[in-house]
């Protein structure tokens, strides 16, 4: 290799090594001048591609908007009140993606109440399937535990995939950064991005529960699953951060499932005697609505939650439920 | 088939096997991961795991009765377990085939010859066992797992090399996976491996202290390779391949030969065979131990597990950083047990245990650690997994109403693996005067172990003096407020003695309180007010408090984080409580 003989050594030799070394060195020059960056790095903010989330709100129909369901049974009362809304039809269409965002944050079991009812985020799978005609079920949740455990332990994983629903993992190129226009605290933060790929449909899927910090969890509050990054900052102002959520994503319904709240030792639980049976099923496309309703069963009001007439005044939704008319109805136990 | 076929099919089996039970060790519903599958099956098959452990514990816990099979078999058959089925010793073997292949045969003749250096790895399993067997002052430590291969494959494969595929494909575990200080890992394993370059299964001929176990156990081995005249052509192509060094051309040193039958395969005349009869050729069945050798690494053994002890890392000067998991035994009784495998920090789902580097002394290099910066939630309340892995039960495999002080063990209260403290000089609510209450939050139990006291504070500058009152609003004769500042929901108005009112909003010179809230009789033109923020200062219940590092994980002050778990109340040191019993 590259071997030569001294003895030999011509012009010609020469002349194809000068050739030779002139390229490698015009080579050289040439990488030089197309790397050359005459500024240096600017200072710190990385331009980033930002992505925002398209509105998943269906047309409005008046008086269609709510409905408060009472009854023992998750299945039923969520069945009642969808249909009292026009059905799961007027929501979704044959050949929609549907993507549903349950409550999915801890490692918990169902019983304890912390997470979605699996057996009730399975059934709006499957309404979205038969009824529907939706293409394709997902479900995806950031959560706060390890997600494969909270999956697992929570149950929704088991229930949703037998519902014939996808799993969609936290993992971390699927977060994308987005400013909330407007926002204040939503600026350039990372979010679950990736998992609206092609999404045309997307549900929230909440407990009420009980949250000393904010007051109380409930279906805007789950929105904070879509949130990346150390998004614990946030609760410094909990307030705005909840609003804000509320304002980015724009739900083609959420479900309010008061069916057990949690009083006590929210939003993590932990024990059957920090739930209380309300067996109340709130469906609505307002989630300011849903959730200002859901804070009369935490025995609040919504003046005690702040991010209700914050995420109001943003134009998220209403606090005064009743302005919706909201359809009730009781099924027996 | 050629016996070398079925040698090299062996291989390959237990090697994906091997490979296939690494991958299988993940948490999640799909078929290929958690199903029951054996995955201790080849630390089990190790007997230097069951030896060690017996030494330092004289008792045989219960899985490790399968390394009796590797026993028996070995003392018939010769060191089977080195050529047919150790994945290291396979991996050596192909990357040793890989860098030697073209090689002149005088070379390849060269690099297989018996060296007087083939000795160390006795002086290795030596040190290793009397270090474990004899208890000067009272300590023994078990750190075979350093170099025992089984040990060093498994954890080289779980910690660094899958996490590494892992986070290129993104196809194994739900959330990337970290494992602290894996580069000395893997380092070491890189090392063992290329070592093969140089000389053909290095780590095996040279360092391997089970292989060395294997070689003493051979000694009556009924079968054994040798020839089956003294004449040979001499041609040496037995000794071309030889995987172990053993020389079976001349006189055969029984105890170096791992069985890999090239030698047989290789001689075109068929004066090579495997049978019961003594090799007419001349045999060497003893290990080449010299005395010197002997008294040195028996003088190591003795004095090294003293020398690292003066350090008082076993006595008062314990180190407080080092959590264990729960189940674990108390230090003196886990260093007896450990064998740094790495299983647990693999199958641990929420990946919050770690291998321990150096800083919490030498013995306790690459032992299971809780580090709640790393992972997804630190301690996952409702989870045993890591003592229900643990090949020698250095972490017994306790039940949930035992970890969680349920049942029958409601008496005996949660298995603590320490105990959080808040740090008052980095807590948003302590030192900054800004609301957060994450830990409290995420605190796992019922009711919880971190609790708030509220308290208002007047901010900085927010002594303000009153200007004018109209309905809901006051005016300020000062304009120094940063406009919506306090319109967050956390942020109150106070006179006086009179009741507090929450902030709407405000601008730079005034202030919108809720409805009905103070009335103008009570505040007039040149009344003070403060502006105060509502906090909630968290403490940590001490009696309640497990040391699970879920408030740790989840703080937002995310360098030093202002609420950290360290040891102390642990509950298998009791000496380490620091409250009474109430």
């Amino acid at each position: 290799m590259g071997e030569q003989d001294n003895g030999n050594f011509r012009r010609r030799d020469f002349l194809a090594r000068a050739g030779k070394a002139a390229a490698c060195a015009c080579g050289a020059g040439a990488a030089a001048y197309w790397l050359y960056d005459s500024k240096g790095p600017e200072a710190a903010w990385q331009k980033q591609q930002l992505v925002t989330l398209p509105d998943f709100s269906v047309q409005e129909e008046p008086g269609r908007s709510m409905c408060i369901a009472t009854g023992p049974d998750r299945k039923q009362t969520f069945n009642k009140a969808i249909d009292l809304l026009g059905g799961i039809e007027r929501f979704i269409k044959s050949g929609d993606t549907v993507l549903i965002k349950p409550n999915v944050a801890f490692a918990t079991p169902p019983m304890l109440g912390a997470t979605a009812n699996p057996e009730l985020v399975a059934q709006v799978a499957r309404l979205c399937y038969s009824r529907g005609n939706a293409k394709r079920v997902i479900i995806t949740d950031n959560s706060i535990n390890d997600p494969a455990s909270c999956f697992q332990l929570s149950g929704i994983g088991k229930a949703a995939t037998e519902a014939g629903a996808g799993i969609v993992m936290p993992r971390p190129n699927l977060f994308g950064h987005t400013t909330l226009a407007g926002g204040k605290l939503i600026r350039n933060w990372p979010i679950l991005y990736g998992a609206f790929e092609k999404v045309d449909k997307v549900i929230g899927i909440a407990p009420v529960k009980d949250h000393h910090r904010s007051g109380a969890s409930m279906t805007m509050k789950n929105w904070y699953g879509l949130l990346g990054g150390r998004r614990n900052i946030f609760h410094q102002d909990i307030n705005t951060i909840i609003a804000e959520l509320a304002t980015m994503v724009r739900p083609t319904f959420v479900v309010l499932d008061g069916t057990e709240v949690m009083m006590t030792n929210g939003p993590t639980g932990g024990s059957v005697s920090d739930l209380r049976r309300a067996n109340t099923m709130i469906v609505s496309t307002d989630h300011v609505a849903a959730d200002s309703f859901g804070s009369k069963l935490l025995r609040l009001t919504p003046s005690d939650l702040p991010y209700l007439a914050k995420a109001q005044a943003a134009g998220a939704g209403t606090t005064d439920y009743k302005s919706l008319k909201p359809i009730i109805t009781e099924m027996a136990g | 088939m050629r016996i070398v076929t079925v040698r090299r099919l062996s291989q390959a089996l237990f090697f994906a096997v091997f490979t296939w039970f690494c991958i299988v060790t993940t948490q999640g519903t799909e078929w290929w991961q958690l199903r029951g599958w054996p995955v201790n099956l080849f630390l089990r098959l190790d007997p230097l795991v069951a030896i060690g452990t017996i030494l330092s514990t004289h008792r045989l816990y219960a899985p490790l009765l399968w390394a009796l099979l590797t026993v028996v078999l070995t003392i018939i058959f010769g060191r089977f377990f080195c050529g047919w089925l150790c994945p290291f010793g396979s991996l050596h073997q192909f990357i040793g085939f890989l860098g030697n292949r073209k090689k002149p045969l005088a070379k390849r003749v060269q690099l297989n010859k018996y060296r007087k250096a083939q000795c160390i790895k006795y002086f290795f399993l030596i040190f290793f066992l009397v270090s474990t067997a004899l208890p000067v002052a009272g300590w023994v430590s078990l750190q075979s797992g350093l170099l025992d291969p089984i040990c060093l494959i498994t954890r080289s494969v779980n910690l660094t090399l899958l996490p590494i595929v892992d986070s290129i494909t993104g196809t194994i575990s739900a959330t990337p996976r970290f494992y602290e200080g894996a580069y000395l890992v893997l380092a070491v394993f890189f090392a063992s491996v290329f070592l093969n370059l140089l000389i053909p299964r290095f780590y095996c001929r040279f360092i391997c202290p089970l292989g060395a176990l294997f070689a003493i156990l051979s000694r009556f081995a009924i079968w054994r390779i040798g020839k089956n005249t003294s004449e040979c052509s001499n041609c040496k192509l037995c000794e071309q391949a030889c995987e172990g060094g053993c020389e079976p051309a001349s006189q055969i040193k029984i105890s170096e030969c791992v069985l890999c039958f090239n030698c047989l395969d290789s001689c075109k005349d068929n004066v090579i065979s495997y049978e019961a009869v003594p090799s007419l050729g001349g045999e060497v069945t003893s290990p080449n131990v010299s005395r010197r050798g002997f008294i040195l690494s028996v003088a190591s053994g003795v004095f090294a597990v003293p020398a690292v002890r003066l350090t008082g890392w076993l006595a008062d000067n314990w180190p407080h950083k080092l959590i264990r998991p729960p189940g674990a035994l108390s230090e003196e009784e886990f260093l007896k047990r450990c064998i740094k495998c790495g299983q647990c920090m693999r199958i641990c789902p929420t990946n919050v245990l770690q291998p321990t580097g150096m800083e919490m002394g030498l013995e306790a290099l690459w032992t299971p650690v809780l580090n709640n910066r790393i992972g997804t939630s630190g301690c996952q309340l409702n989870c045993t997994a890591c003592g229900y892995i643990c090949p020698t039960s250095a972490i017994r495999p306790i039940t949930l109403s035992e970890k969680l002080g349920l049942g029958e063990y409601a008496e005996a209260g949660p298995i603590r693996m320490g105990t959080a403290f808040v740090d008052r000089s980095r807590c948003l609510p302590w030192a900054m005067d800004k609301p957060c209450i994450v830990c409290e939050e995420n605190c796992p139990l019922s009711p919880k172990a971190i609790y708030t006291q509220e308290v208002f504070n007047t901010v900085r500058d927010g002594t303000l003096t009153v200007k004018k009152i109209s309905a809901n609003t006051i005016e300020t004769i000062e304009k120094i407020m940063q406009p919506g500042k306090f319109a967050t929901g956390d942020y109150y108005c106070a006179a006086g003695d009179v009741q507090r009112a929450k902030i709407i909003s405000n601008t730079e010179n005034s202030i919108e309180i809720a409805p009905n809230a103070i009335h103008g009789e009570t505040l007039s033109k040149g009344s003070k007010i403060n502006v105060q923020v509502r906090l909630q200062r968290p403490y940590v219940d001490i009696e309640k408090c497990i040391g699970c590092g879920v408030c740790e994980h989840e703080c937002p002050v995310s360098g030093k984080r202002a609420i950290r778990v360290s040891a102390e109340g642990e509950s298998r040191s009791p000496e380490r409580k620091i409250v009474l019993e109430s």
